[in-house]
């Protein structure tokens, strides 16, 4: 019975003696377009569009004139500059709110952008003032459909964007894997009343109820009764005190438990039942925890009821009163679980605090593109492509966003404020150029989990992984000086990079659930982000062209000794070339140190490394007794790395499954991830064996070979993530076998994957610490052959 | 009106336990003296069963006022029920009492009904509600009236004493009680009075008491009453309520917390939830906002106050109604919001913040209750607990706030004797033992 609304006027004072760091926040406003504001209670925050230039590494196969020379090499390199687009949104206190528009208004250069879109309490407010200081009119959005609409985009694009929230828990944050279907669901919004609103669609929602006691009550009335006037300092008191002195007890009605009814002692039966009396003086911080208990179980009440009658069971919670805050979010789901006994989870999301902002950004970019659609249909002129950012997948970038932050009530504000240091919240969103979607040979898209170890459950691992990563930074920075040896900056950027990195992973070693579940994949991408962010598109691109080139050399001669053994013999050749050919990854410490220090270390030297059989995961027998079976219609494969790997390894294999008879898509990395084959190389590489044997030649032809991007630029595999067109493709070719190779796409993800055909799991494990773990040596083999279950 | 008397008899061990006592034939229990239907409802409400057979026979009558002699519990007759913060205790005065049978009458007895009947206000907490005492009530047989008795729970210690100094426990009654004190003080009611208590579960005993209670009438009046234009105060009127299809119901008990039951049929019920957020929170949020100490306090000041200097309205964010959700602009967004500015909350009085704790009470009450009907699939609610007493504002509140937000498909229903159902329960589980 409530409206939502935010709290105007946290009565901070304008604090305008402040300097921002301009290359830190605020960024790329040179290009910034298309602004959206959300003013809150005490929080601003700030969205805009920005294109971000890129130094892309391309290649480009040279002009063959049949006639190769020894030095030439393979295919040209060039790093390019490419334009993508960035989402920014910046959360900072309202008191800085004239020091931010001044700076955005000073960085600002020529933009085209006339107006902002406003929304929350204090869009009202501030108005005038920016409308003043940017020169931008002030357009002012419905809040709620500003909050729905950012929450499903969140919801779409952020994996682990949602968590359930466990007290004193190792991790107290457990997020949860999105599905691909977000609808319908339930979003409880606690601003200072609640709203509670069904979204059905992405433009189908509904106000359902709501309720006057909400943060607001908490507010109004916590200060009443303690004298205390801030919201957090409010929440301090609850965090501290015990409401048992003030709340009457089921316990003290019946001295015991009222059993027949299942209800135990400790629940409240009468909040404030037993401050109705004038013996009794009441501290501060126990009336704040009984006003606390009672507006949560009452809202955790509300929702539940709500949620029963429209039958959800998806019901995420927002607005100020949660925040962030550990202790509303626990006494939400204390009160969630109590009243649903355990079957419905109170929700919370990452970017909950920029729900409003993003969702007033992306109604302005909406008008913008119809708009542009007009505008191209009566002038014929060609426009941005592309406006609509709902048209695109976009990614959270890890190097530009903060990250969540567990905000202890006990610690954090107060000292934030006294000590005057600014705090500013950041998340950049990039588009990413392919859009993205299931592989839809997974068994059940719903309870796809990529990652094989979650590192912020296993703290053993998570310490070893850290260690590791920044171990090896050394080796990342070196590798990416070298990359550039023209660019007389390169050391610097590099010098950048490491500190940022290395920020990042201490970052993580204190909040481990910074950017939802940490995995090796996420420190994975969340290096090459930074990487990128410094101009380092593609570090390992002459290494790859190298390697590449070396191997095209020795092709033909492993066909040929493969090609002279019989079929047993020629089966356990292929697989072992293929494991041999995975050991040449940069990526492992262990074998890129190998590979620094004896450039000598070749094929045949990997392939006597290998584990012997039995190997560690060994259902190679399997795989031979099926394959004297009837041969697969199409085999996705997912490729690793370049040089070795993909030329003397997976080719041979590729042919091998060609002459069954059996169509092969090789999907490989849209963008450089590490040594990683790109699709670009690949295609080049492609055409270069295809120059010289036959099968691959006829089957490129005939298109029973295909090369696909992945749409991921990871060393790991999300397969819920994966180019639209790759999806398409499978599915046309009835696909029935999946081999995925690497320890990236085969050990640190997908290892449990489940699919609805057969699927081949192959790695060397080059890492002694994971051998170790899963009952092994350094470069023992994972040979994993599934088939669906019928 | 006999049909008490049937089913004093009628149920329970009385049959086994008298062995070769002629045990009336059901005809014979059926056939009363009551001149209309009332006595179906009440044998409903009780237990039995009551087609409308009028044949009466005298020497049958005879048979069974005998048998009922020997069936019926010994004076005083009470029931107790032991709340969070009020007891409420129900005490039947025999009013038929013979020569002989005075005369009989033990001295204790006889001084606890002259103390009862003739105060009206017992230490300095007791307080009898002399206005809705039960006249020429017949309760197994015999004509009385009932008297409806509260004190503090706090006082329960001085009422254990007293039990004791009367030497209670000599009378041989068992004391029926019910309410969670019941449980709580059972080790103080035997260790210091040397008495047993019957203990009675709360939600039967609230059940057991709505059904007797709506069903004998109140002194010839409607128990049950609701609000005709509840959303129109100048048109909003009290109005009789016949309950006599009360099912399926549901029942908000609004004491120190609340209990929501879905009541299906007498003895078909389920607790569907409950809120700590009840009369026990009003009191005790109203005691440290305003510095007041009792109920009638509290609520005086309620009635003097407005909450909308303490509460959010719709309109004080929107300026109006906020159309897109169809909220009204006098709605409360935000309880106790503007609380939230300093200088509001310097310049707010203490009749406001008792008026505002009041509404947000009763409304949050209000709307659990609504969710709940809903969920339920049931569209009669009678509210009832002690929080109503004297307590129109939220009586007509609930009743608004139901017909407001259900838009009409809702009814609020209140009974008389609100809080006293649990009370009245244990004492007919006193009478007629299940």
């Amino acid at each position: 019975m409530a409206a939502c609304s935010r709290i105007g006027g946290g009565g901070h004072s304008m604090d305008k003696s402040i300097t921002l760091p301009p290359d830190e926040i605020f960024r790329n406003l040179e290009n910034a377009k298309r602004f959206a504001i959300d003013i809150g209670g005490s929080l601003t925050k700030l969205a805009y569009y920005s294109t971000v230039q890129h130094k892309v590494a391309k290649v480009r196969s040279f002009d063959h004139t049949g006639k190769e020379t020894e030095d030439e090499p393979l295919y040209e390199i060039s790093v390019q500059e490419e334009i993508t687009a960035r989402l920014h949104f910046i959360k900072f206190e309202n008191a800085y709110i004239e020091t931010c528009l001044d700076f955005v208004k000073d960085h600002l250069v020529n933009t085209e952008t006339k107006v902002i879109k406003a929304t929350g309490g204090g869009a009202h407010k501030f108005k005038d003032l920016l409308e003043k200081k940017l020169k931008l009119k002030v357009d002012k959005e419905d809040e709620m459909s500003c909050l729905i609409k950012g929450c499903n985009f969140v919801l779409k694009n952020i994996p682990h964007e949602a968590f359930v929230y466990v007290k004193h828990a190792e991790p107290e944050f457990r997020f949860q894997t999105t599905h691909p279907d977000i609808f319908p669901y339930l979003l409880i919004n606690i601003g200072s009343g609640v709203s509670i609103v069904k979204v059905e669609s992405e433009d189908k929602f509904e106000r359902i109820g709501g309720s006057s006691i909400g943060g607001g009550t908490f507010w109004g009335l916590g200060a009443l009764l303690t004298k205390t006037k801030r919201f957090d300092e409010l929440l301090q008191l609850a965090s501290r005190g015990q409401h048992t002195s003030v709340d009457m007890l089921v316990k003290d009605i019946y001295g015991g438990a009222y059993g027949s009814l299942g209800l135990t002692g400790d629940l409240i039966a009468s909040s404030f039942g037993k401050s109705a009396t004038a013996d009794k003086e009441f501290s501060k911080e126990d009336m704040a925890k009984s006003l606390l208990h009672m507006i949560s179980n009452d809202i955790g009440q509300l929702a539940c009821l709500y949620a029963k009658l429209h039958n959800l069971s998806r019901v995420y919670f927002g607005g100020f009163f949660i925040r962030g805050h550990p202790v509303t979010m626990h006494t939400i789901t204390y009160s969630i679980n109590f009243f649903t006994k355990g079957e419905v989870q109170a929700l919370f999301l990452r970017h909950e605090g920029y729900l409003g902002a993003i969702g007033a950004f992306l109604k302005g970019a909406e008008e913008d593109s119809k708009f542009e659609l007009q505008g191209r249909r009566l002038r014929s002129v060609v426009s941005v492509p592309g406006a609509d950012p709902n048209q695109y997948s976009w990614g959270e970038n890890y190097a530009g966003s903060s990250g969540l932050m567990s905000v202890s009530p006990d610690m954090f504000p107060m000292q934030r404020t006294r000590s005057g240091t600014l705090q500013f919240d950041m998340l950049e969103m990039d588009r990413l150029e392919r859009q993205l979607v299931n592989l839809p040979l997974l068994l059940d898209s719903s309870s796809y989990i990529p990652d094989t170890m979650d590192l912020t459950e296993d703290a053993m691992a998570r310490e070893y992984w850290l260690s590791c990563f920044e171990e090896a930074l050394d080796g990342v920075v070196k590798r990416a000086v070298a990359s550039q040896p023209d660019l007389q900056d390169a050391r610097e950027r590099a010098e950048k990079f490491r500190l940022k990195y290395r920020h990042k992973l201490q970052t993580l070693r204190h909040q481990p659930c910074a950017y939802g579940s940490l995995t090796v994949r996420s420190l994975l991408d969340t290096r090459e982000h930074c990487l990128n962010e410094f101009n380092f598109p593609d570090p390992y691109s002459q290494i790859k062209q190298r390697e590449n080139d070396l191997a095209l050399r020795y092709f033909q001669k492993v066909v040929r000794s493969v090609e002279m053994l019989n079929w047993e013999d020629r089966q356990f050749a292929l697989v072992k070339g293929l494991l041999a050919g995975n050991m040449f990854d940069w990526g492992a410490k262990a074998v890129s140190d190998v590979l620094e220090t004896d450039p000598a270390f070749g094929f045949d030297e990997a392939k006597r490394q290998l584990q012997e059989r039995p190997w560690l995961v060994d259902s190679y027998s399997k795989w031979i007794e099926r394959l004297k079976g009837p041969p697969h219609k199409c085999a996705l494969f997912f490729v690793d790395n370049s040089g070795i790997d993909i030329i003397l390894g997976v080719f041979p294999l590729v042919r091998e499954l060609l002459c069954r008879g059996t169509e092969v898509v090789l999907a490989s990395n849209s963008g450089p991830a590490l040594n990683d084959v790109t699709y670009n190389e690949l295609q080049i590489l492609t055409e270069r064996i295809a120059a010289m044997d036959s099968v691959i030649h006829s089957g490129i032809t005939k298109e029973r070979l295909i090369l696909v991007q992945s749409g991921s630029s990871s060393p790991c595999l999300d397969l819920s993530r994966l180019d639209k067109g790759l999806a398409t493709l499978v599915r046309e070719r009835h696909t029935d076998l999946v081999v995925i190779e690497g320890m990236g796409r085969a050990i640190h993800t997908n290892y449990y994957a489940v699919l609805r055909c057969e699927s081949l799991k192959l790695a060397v494990i080059k890492n002694s610490w994971l051998a170790e773990r899963l009952g092994g040596k350094i470069y023992s083999v994972v040979f994993k052959y599934e088939q669906p279950s019928k | 009106m006999e049909v008490n008397g049937y089913q004093c008899l009628g149920e329970g061990d009385a049959e086994t336990a008298e062995g070769k006592q002629q045990r009336p034939s059901k005809e014979t229990a059926r056939s009363g003296k009551a001149p209309d239907g009332a006595e179906n409802a009440v044998a409903a409400a009780l237990g039995g069963c009551a087609p409308r057979d009028r044949l009466a026979s005298n020497s049958r009558t005879r048979q069974k006022i005998d048998s009922l002699k020997k069936n019926r519990p010994p004076f005083p007759w009470f029931g107790m029920d032991i709340g969070g913060t009020l007891v409420k205790l129900v005490y039947f005065e025999p009013k038929d009492i013979t020569a002989e049978e005075e005369q009989e009458e033990v001295e204790n007895l006889k001084s606890i009904r002259k103390y009862l009947t003739s105060n009206v206000a017992y230490g300095s907490t007791g307080i009898r509600d002399v206005h809705l005492e039960l006249k020429d009530l017949t309760l197994c047989g015999r004509k009385g009236n009932l008297h409806f008795i509260r004190f503090p729970t706090q006082d329960m210690p001085a009422f254990i004493q007293m039990s004791r100094d009367k030497h209670f426990s000599s009378l041989q009654t068992t004391l029926c009680a019910t309410g969670g004190g019941a449980y709580k003080f059972e080790p103080d009611f035997r260790e210091m009075a040397d008495l047993e208590l019957l203990k009675l579960d709360e939600l039967d005993c609230l059940i057991k008491g709505v059904l007797y209670i709506d069903a004998v009438k109140f002194n010839g009046h409607s128990e049950c009453y609701y609000f005709e234009n509840p959303s129109d105060p100048d048109q909003c009127q009290k109005k009789p309520y016949n309950l006599e299809n009360p099912f399926p119901l549901l029942l908000v008990n609004i004491g120190s917390g609340v209990s929501i039951l879905a009541v299906y049929s007498k003895d078909n019920y389920k607790r569907v939830t409950g809120t700590s957020l009840g009369g026990g929170t009003f009191l005790g949020l109203c005691c440290l906002l305003t510095g007041c100490l009792t109920f009638e306090e509290a609520l005086e000041m309620a009635t003097r106050g407005e909450s909308t200097t303490v509460d959010k309205l719709v309109r004080d964010i929107y300026g109006g109604d906020y159309q897109r959700f169809g909220l009204p602009g006098w709605a409360v967004a935000s309880s106790f919001g503007n609380m939230m500015c300093k200088t509001k909350r310097e310049s707010v009085c203490k009749e406001d913040l008792a008026r505002a704790t009041l509404v947000t009470i009763t409304n949050n009450i209000g709307s659990i209750t609504r969710m709940c009907a809903l969920n339920e699939n049931i569209d009669r609610v009678v509210f009832v607990g002690n929080f109503l007493r004297i307590n129109t504002l939220s009586v007509k509140l609930l009743a608004y706030a139901m017909d407001y937000w259900s838009k009409g498909q809702l009814k609020a229903l209140f009974l008389e004797h609100e809080g006293y159902f649990g009370s009245v329960g244990a004492l007919l589980e006193l009478l007629n033992p299940a």
